[in-house]
C-alpha cells in the first residue's frame, strides 16, 4: 500500500493542479457512424453492422442527431462552435477497437474554449475553464477469461463483445485548473456533478456513472509552494486517474491521488507520467500504463467522413433551446421554493435537485418534496445501496404528498405506502387500497372503538365527565391502538371528549 | 531530410505491429530512403500559402438521419473469425491496456 | 455455337437474350467453358462461381420466361475484381490475411448488379489490396496478359482486364486508386474507365486510400463500360463521400458521341522523355484522326505533375497504413499464432507478418513514417498541398480544354518479373494515371493500336473535369469507331488464340 500525507500537511506543502476528461455517451437511437440500434446490452455481437465490426469494405457515416447533440453541449458549456470542424483517425491497435483506429476529433473539435459554473459544497462558486468539446466514437467491451481476479493481468484469454463499439460520445476536456487548493476534491466532484446535470437537462444522455453513460478522467498534479516573493515552482508531473465510476469517488480519487504524490514527493521522490486505476473496493489507485512520447497516434484527416460545417440558423436554434444553466437555475429555485441556504445546500449534494424539481412540477410542495427526497427515499436508497432515482419515480412521490395533504395518510402510513411503492406493489393509491392502510375516516367506527375503551375504563370516564381532559390521553391510545394507527389522532380526541359526555351514565 | 535508420524501421514496424525479420528490415531500411528522397520532393512545393486538400471533391455535412437499419446477426458477425466461444472473439492474453 | 457467345459484347449479347435467341444460362456456360479452356494459361479469376451463377442466370431465364420486365442487361456475365465484397463469394482482395473469407454483406455496386440481374461469374485477380500494376503482388500468383502470356496484365486490376481481354467475360468491375482500372486496359488493348471520385459508391470496396479509390467499368468497348457505368453509379447513402448528381446516361453519350468542335488539351508533362517511341507513336495517330474529325488539338501545361507521383506516394501509403490496420487476426482472416504462444500484440504481429506481402508491408511502413510524429507536416501535410497544386493546374487546363489527352501509360505491357525488383521504377510507371485520383476527375483508357516495335496493345487517356464523365464516353467512342473504321477490326480480334489449357482456379471454394 502506498505512502500516504495527511491531507492538510499536504496542501501546506503543494498545490494541486487539476484537469479532466469526461466522456458522455449520447441517447440517440442508432450509433455514432453506423445505424445499428444505440444499445449495448443484452446478446454479445447483435446489436453491430459491417461498420461497427469493422468489416472490410465497410464506410461510416456521420449520425446527424449525434452533431446537434454535441452542438447543443458545447453551447451549455459556453463554447464557441467551430465554423469548421472535422474528424480524425487516431490510430492504435487495440483488441476492443474494431478497425484498429479510432474515429475522433484532434485539431479541430466541434466546440471550444467554454466554462462551466460550479458551486462547491462550502457555498463557493468556481469556474471550471473548457478547452474544447469533440464526438468520437466508443469502443467495443473485453471481459477477460482465466486468472484470479477477471482482470486483465493473469488472464488467460479475453473475449470481444462490439455492441458498444460505435456508440456515439462527446469528451469534455478542461483547460488546466489552478486555485481549487483545499477544495479540489469536492470541485471534482461538483463538477462532474455539474456536468451530468448540464446532459440530463438537454436530455442528451442518460448520464449514468455506475453504466459508463458518463466516465471521468481526472488529472492531476501536485506543484511546491514556494515563499511569497519568490517566482511559483513549475507545474508538477501529473498522473490520469482511470475507472471512477461514481461522484463519491470522484471525490476519493481525488483525495488520494494528492495524498499519495505529496508523500513521494516530499520524500524527494518523483512522480511517473501514468495512467492510474481507481480500486472503488480498496478507496486506492494503481499504476497503469506509462504515458510517454512514444505514445504516436498518427492522427490525420479521416478520409471516409466530411467537414462539419453547422449553419449559424442551426447553432441559433440549438442555443434558443438550451435549459437554464444548473447555476443559475439552482439560484432561481432556492428563491422560488424560499428554501434556506442549509436547505438547498442539503438537496444540491444529495444530488435529486431534478426529483425535487419534477415532484414539484407534479403538484407537491417544495418543502414535502425536499423531505420525501432527501429524507426517507435517500435513507432507503443508502441502505440498499442503489440510486435514489432508481426507487420511485417524482409522480408517485407527488401521489403520496397528496395522500397526506388530503388527509388520507398519516406521516407514519404514508413511509408503509412509499415502502410499498419501491417493493413494486403498484402507485400510492393502489398501496393504499391493497394494504388497507388509510386513515379510518369513518366515525362510526371510530365511536364503535371509543365507546368500547370509555366503558372498559370508568373511572377515566369519570375523570373526563368532572373536566380532567387530559385523562383521555388513555383512552385515545387504546382506541389508536385497536385502529391500528390507522385513525387520525387529533379526530379520535375530539371524539373521545363528545362521547365522554354522550354516553349514558 | 530522409535520412532512414534501421532503428527507425524497427519502431515504425512495431507501430504497425508487423513482426518484420531482420532480413526486412535491412531491405525496407533501404527501400525505404530511395523512395522518400524521391517523394521528400513534396516540401519544396508545399509552401505555406497553399492549402491543404482532403478529399479530391469538397462536400460538407453529409449526415445520416438517426433511424436503426439492420444489423448483423452474431452467427454473421463471428463466421470469419479465426476463434469464438459462440457469441464473442477470442483473443490470447492482452498484455498492455486500453488507451 | 458456344464459343461465339463469348465473342459477344455484353451489349451484342443482351440484345439476343432479351430476344430470347440465346438463354443466360447458355451465354453463362459459354464463359465458364472460356475459362475452364483458358485460364489456366491466363489467371485471370482467383474464384470461378460456377454453381452459384448457372443458378443466377437460370433464375433470370425463368423470370424471363415468365414475362417479367428485365433490365436491359439481365442474365449478362459480369467478373468481379476481388477488392469489392461479395456475400457468398470468398473476397480477399490478392491477400493471404483474407484467405477464404466469405462476407456476410454485399457492396453496393453488388446489390446494384444484383437487382439488374446481371451475373457474376468469379472473382478476378489483382495486386494485394490492389498495390502494385502488375498483378505480381498477388498471394495467388500472376495474372498473364493474354497477348503474350510472358509479360503483365497491368494492375492492380490485371486480373479484370485479362479476363476480358481472354473473352473470359463481356466486362468486369475494377477499381482504380492510382490507374489500377487505366493501365491494365492500356496494356490488355481493353477499355476502363475511372469515374469522378464519388460517382461510384465506395461502400464495399476493400479500401485501399480512401480518398483516390473509385470503382469502375472494364469491357472490350466504350459502349459496355457506359451500359456498366449506368448500373453501378449514383448516389448511395452509406458512403459518405458519394455524390448526389443526377448523372446522365453515359450509354446515350456514347451513341451521340461527336468531335467536332471538341477542344483537346495535349498534357506537355505527359509525352517524350520516358515514353516508349511505338506508344507516341500510335498516341499520334490519334490524335490525328481526332483533327481529322473536327476535334481542335492544343496543348496544355501541368505543371504540379512532376510532383505528383511524390504525393500520391505520401498520400497512398498513409491511407492504406491505417485502412489495413483492421486485418489483425481478431474479427475475420487469418491468425497466425507464433511459436511459443504469445500476447495479442504478439499474435497481431505475427499474423501481420506472414499475411501481407512485401509490397503490402513495404507500404504500411512507408504510410506510418509519413504520418508519425514530427514527419506528418513535412511528408503527409506536404503532400495534400501538392494535391491542391495538380486541383489548380487542372483548373487552368479545363479553362482551355473539354478534355485532356495522354498515352495512358508509358511503355506497353513489361516482362513479369522485370520490375519487382524495383519498387520506385514500378511507381514512375504510373505518371500518366495519378494525377487524375489527386484531383478526383474521370479518365477512360482505349486502344489505339499495337505498338510497332513489340506488337503489343498501347491505350490513350482522356480527362475532363469532375462530373463530367459523360464527355470520356463520347470522345473515347468516337476514337473508337474512328480507328475500327481504318483498321476494319476491332483491336481485340487480334489477339492471339490462347490454347486450351487446365484450370487453375478452384471451382467454387476458397483458392
Amino acid at each position: 500500500m502506498a505512502k500516504l500525507m495527511d491531507y492538510d500537511r499536504a496542501l501546506e506543502l503543494f498545490e494541486p493542479v487539476l484537469g479532466f476528461e469526461v466522456h458522455i455517451e449520447l441517447s440517440t437511437k442508432t450509433k455514432m457512424f453506423s445505424d445499428a440500434p444505440n444499445y449495448f446490452g443484452g446478446e454479445p455481437n447483435t446489436n453491430i453492422t459491417p461498420v461497427d465490426l469493422g468489416l472490410p469494405g465497410s464506410l461510416p457515416v456521420v449520425n446527424g442527431q449525434a452533431v446537434r447533440y454535441a452542438i447543443s453541449l458545447g453551447l451549455a458549456l459556453g463554447c464557441s462552435i467551430a465554423p469548421t470542424s472535422r474528424f480524425a483517425r487516431k490510430n492504435y491497435f487495440y483488441p476492443d477497437l474494431a478497425k484498429n483506429y479510432q474515429i475522433s476529433q484532434s485539431d479541430e473539435p466541434i466546440a471550444f474554449a467554454g466554462s462551466v459554473e460550479v458551486e462547491l459544497p462550502n457555498g463557493r462558486m468556481f469556474t471550471v475553464p473548457i478547452e474544447r468539446a469533440h464526438m468520437e466514437e466508443d469502443a467495443g467491451k473485453l471481459t477477460h477469461v482465466g486468472g484470479a481476479t477477471g482482470r486483465i493481468q493473469g488472464a488467460e484469454y479475453s473475449l470481444v463483445d462490439y455492441n458498444r463499439a460505435g456508440v456515439p460520445l462527446v469528451e469534455i476536456v478542461t483547460d488546466i485548473i489552478y486555485g481549487a487548493e483545499a477544495d479540489a476534491p469536492e470541485l471534482a466532484k461538483a463538477y462532474v456533478s455539474t456536468i451530468r446535470d448540464i446532459v440530463v437537462g438537454l436530455g442528451i444522455s442518460e448520464a449514468r456513472m455506475e453504466r459508463g453513460n458518463l466516465r471521468c478522467d481526472a488529472n492531476i498534479s501536485l506543484r511546491r509552494r514556494t515563499p511569497e516573493g519568490e517566482p511559483p515552482a513549475p507545474l508538477g508531473t501529473r498522473t490520469e486517474t482511470k475507472n471512477v465510476n461514481s461522484l463519491r469517488s470522484v471525490e476519493r480519487a481525488i483525495r488520494y491521488e494528492i495524498q499519495r504524490q505529496a508523500a513521494i514527493l516530499d520524500d524527494g521522490g518523483t512522480i511517473t507520467q501514468e495512467t492510474r486505476h481507481w480500486h472503488e473496493d480498496t478507496g486506492q489507485t494503481s499504476a497503469g500504463r506509462p504515458k510517454s512520447d512514444a505514445d504516436d497516434y498518427r492522427y490525420f484527416p479521416e478520409p471516409d467522413l466530411l467537414p462539419v460545417v453547422p449553419s449559424a440558423e442551426l447553432i441559433e436554434e440549438l442555443r434558443a433551446a438550451l435549459p437554464e444553466a444548473p447555476a443559475i437555475r439552482r439560484r432561481r429555485l432556492k428563491a422560488e421554493w424560499n428554501f434556506t441556504d442549509l436547505e438547498f445546500q442539503d438537496l444540491t449534494n444529495s444530488g435529486l435537485v431534478n426529483e425535487v424539481i419534477e415532484t414539484v412540477a407534479a403538484g407537491a410542495a417544495p418543502a414535502a418534496a425536499r423531505k420525501w427526497w432527501t429524507g426517507e427515499i435517500a435513507r432507503t436508497a443508502n441502505a440498499q445501496g442503489v440510486d435514489a432515482t432508481t426507487l420511485v419515480t417524482p409522480l408517485q412521490v407527488a401521489q403520496l404528498v397528496a395522500l397526506v395533504d388530503a388527509g388520507t395518510l398519516t406521516d407514519r402510513l404514508a413511509r408503509q405506502v412509499l415502502e410499498g411503492v419501491i417493493a413494486g406493489e403498484g402507485t400510492p393509491q393502489q398501496v393504499v387500497d391493497a394494504r388497507g392502510l388509510a386513515v379510518v375516516s369513518d366515525d362510526g367506527a371510530l365511536i364503535a372503538a371509543i365507546d368500547e375503551a370509555l366503558q372498559s375504563q370508568p373511572d377515566v370516564l369519570a375523570k373526563i365527565r368532572d373536566g380532567k381532559v387530559q385523562a383521555a390521553g388513555a383512552v385515545i391510545g387504546a382506541v389508536m391502538k385497536a385502529m391500528k394507527g390507522q385513525a387520525d389522532a387529533a379526530r379520535v380526541r375530539e371524539l373521545v371528549l363528545e362521547r365522554a359526555t354522550a354516553l349514558p351514565e | 531530410m530522409s535520412e532512414i535508420t534501421q532503428e527507425q524501421v524497427t519502431h515504425l514496424a512495431s507501430l504497425a505491429r508487423i513482426a518484420l525479420t531482420p532480413e526486412e528490415i535491412v531491405s525496407l531500411t533501404s527501400e525505404l530512403g530511395s523512395i522518400m528522397d524521391h517523394v521528400a520532393t513534396v516540401t519544396e512545393v508545399a509552401t505555406p500559402d497553399v492549402p491543404a486538400t482532403s478529399h479530391p471533391i469538397p462536400l460538407q455535412n453529409v449526415f445520416r438521419d438517426d433511424v436503426v437499419g439492420q444489423t448483423l446477426t452474431a452467427e454473421e458477425a463471428l463466421a470469419g473469425a479465426p476463434d469464438h466461444d459462440g457469441s464473442r472473439f477470442r483473443v490470447t492474453a492482452i498484455l498492455g491496456e486500453e488507451q | 455455337m458456344t464459343t461465339d457467345l463469348t465473342r459477344l459484347t455484353a451489349d451484342a449479347l443482351a440484345i439476343k437474350l432479351s430476344s430470347g435467341e440465346v438463354s443466360s444460362v447458355e451465354a453463362t456456360q459459354a464463359h465458364l467453358d472460356r475459362i475452364a479452356a483458358v485460364d489456366g494459361s491466363v489467371h485471370a479469376f482467383l474464384h470461378v462461381a460456377s454453381d452459384s451463377a448457372l443458378a443466377e442466370a437460370a433464375d433470370i431465364d425463368r423470370r424471363r420466361a415468365a414475362g417479367e420486365e428485365l433490365h436491359p442487361l439481365a442474365g449478362v456475365p459480369i467478373a468481379i475484381k476481388d477488392v469489392i465484397v461479395t456475400k457468398g463469394m470468398p473476397t480477399t482482395s490478392g491477400s493471404k490475411i483474407l484467405e477464404g473469407w466469405v462476407p456476410p454483406y454485399d457492396a453496393t455496386v453488388m446489390t446494384k448488379l444484383r437487382a439488374a440481374g446481371l451475373v457474376s461469374i468469379g472473382k478476378t485477380n489483382m495486386d494485394e489490396f490492389a498495390m502494385g500494376s502488375s498483378t505480381e503482388h498477388s498471394a495467388y500468383g500472376p495474372t498473364h496478359n493474354p497477348w503474350d502470356l510472358e509479360r503483365i496484365p497491368g494492375g492492380s486490376g490485371g486480373g479484370s482486364a485479362a479476363a476480358v481481354a481472354a473473352f473470359e467475360a463481356p466486362f468486369a468491375l475494377g477499381s482504380d486508386t492510382g490507374g489500377s482500372i487505366r493501365q491494365p486496359a492500356h496494356v490488355t488493348g481493353t477499355v476502363g474507365l475511372k469515374p469522378t471520385y464519388g460517382g461510384v459508391s465506395r461502400y464495399g470496396a476493400i479500401a485501399l486510400a480512401s480518398s483516390l479509390d473509385q470503382i469502375g467499368p472494364v469491357s472490350r468497348t466504350v459502349l459496355d463500360s457506359a451500359l456498366l457505368h449506368d448500373v453501378i453509379g449514383g448516389h448511395d447513402p452509406r458512403d459518405s463521400t458519394s455524390l448526389t448528381d443526377v448523372w446522365p446516361s453515359f450509354a446515350e453519350a456514347v451513341r451521340n458521341a461527336d468531335v467536332a468542335g471538341l477542344r483537346i488539351g495535349v498534357i506537355t508533362e505527359l509525352q517524350g522523355d520516358g515514353f516508349q517511341p511505338g506508344v507516341m507513336e500510335r498516341f499520334r495517330e490519334a490524335l490525328a484522326l481526332l483533327e481529322g474529325a473536327g476535334a481542335i488539338i492544343t496543348e496544355v501545361a501541368l505543371p504540379s505533375v512532376e510532383h505528383a507521383i511524390a504525393a500520391y506516394y505520401l498520400i497512398m501509403p498513409a491511407e492504406a497504413s491505417s485502412n489495413l490496420a483492421k486485418f489483425d487476426s481478431v474479427r475475420f482472416g487469418l491468425r497466425v499464432n507464433p511459436k511459443g504462444g504469445g500476447t495479442v500484440e504478439d499474435v497481431m504481429s505475427a499474423t501481420r507478418e506472414q499475411g501481407f506481402g512485401a509490397e503490402a508491408k513495404r507500404r504500411i511502413i512507408l504510410g506510418t513514417y509519413a504520418l508519425s510524429a514530427g514527419y506528418y507536416d513535412a511528408y503527409y501535410g506536404s503532400a495534400q498541398k501538392v494535391r491542391t497544386l495538380v486541383q489548380r493546374d487542372f483548373a487552368a487546363a479545363f479553362a482551355n480544354a473539354d478534355v485532356l489527352v495522354s498515352p495512358t501509360a508509358p511503355t506497353t505491357a513489361f516482362k513479369l518479373g522485370e520490375k519487382t525488383g524495383d519498387p520506385l521504377s514500378m511507381y514512375l510507371n504510373d505518371i500518366a494515371t495519378i494525377p487524375a485520383n489527386l484531383a478526383g476527375i474521370p479518365g477512360i483508357s482505349v486502344p489505339v493500336g499495337l505498338a510497332a516495335e513489340d506488337g503489343l496493345p498501347v491505350g490513350i487517356q482522356f480527362l475532363a473535369p469532375a462530373r463530367e464523365d459523360a464527355r470520356l464516353y463520347g470522345v473515347a467512342a468516337a476514337l473508337e469507331a474512328l480507328l475500327e473504321q481504318k483498321w476494319g477490326h476491332t483491336l481485340l480480334s487480334q489477339a492471339p488464340d490462347l490454347s486450351p489449357s487446365e484450370m487453375n482456379a478452384t471451382d467454387e471454394g476458397a483458392v
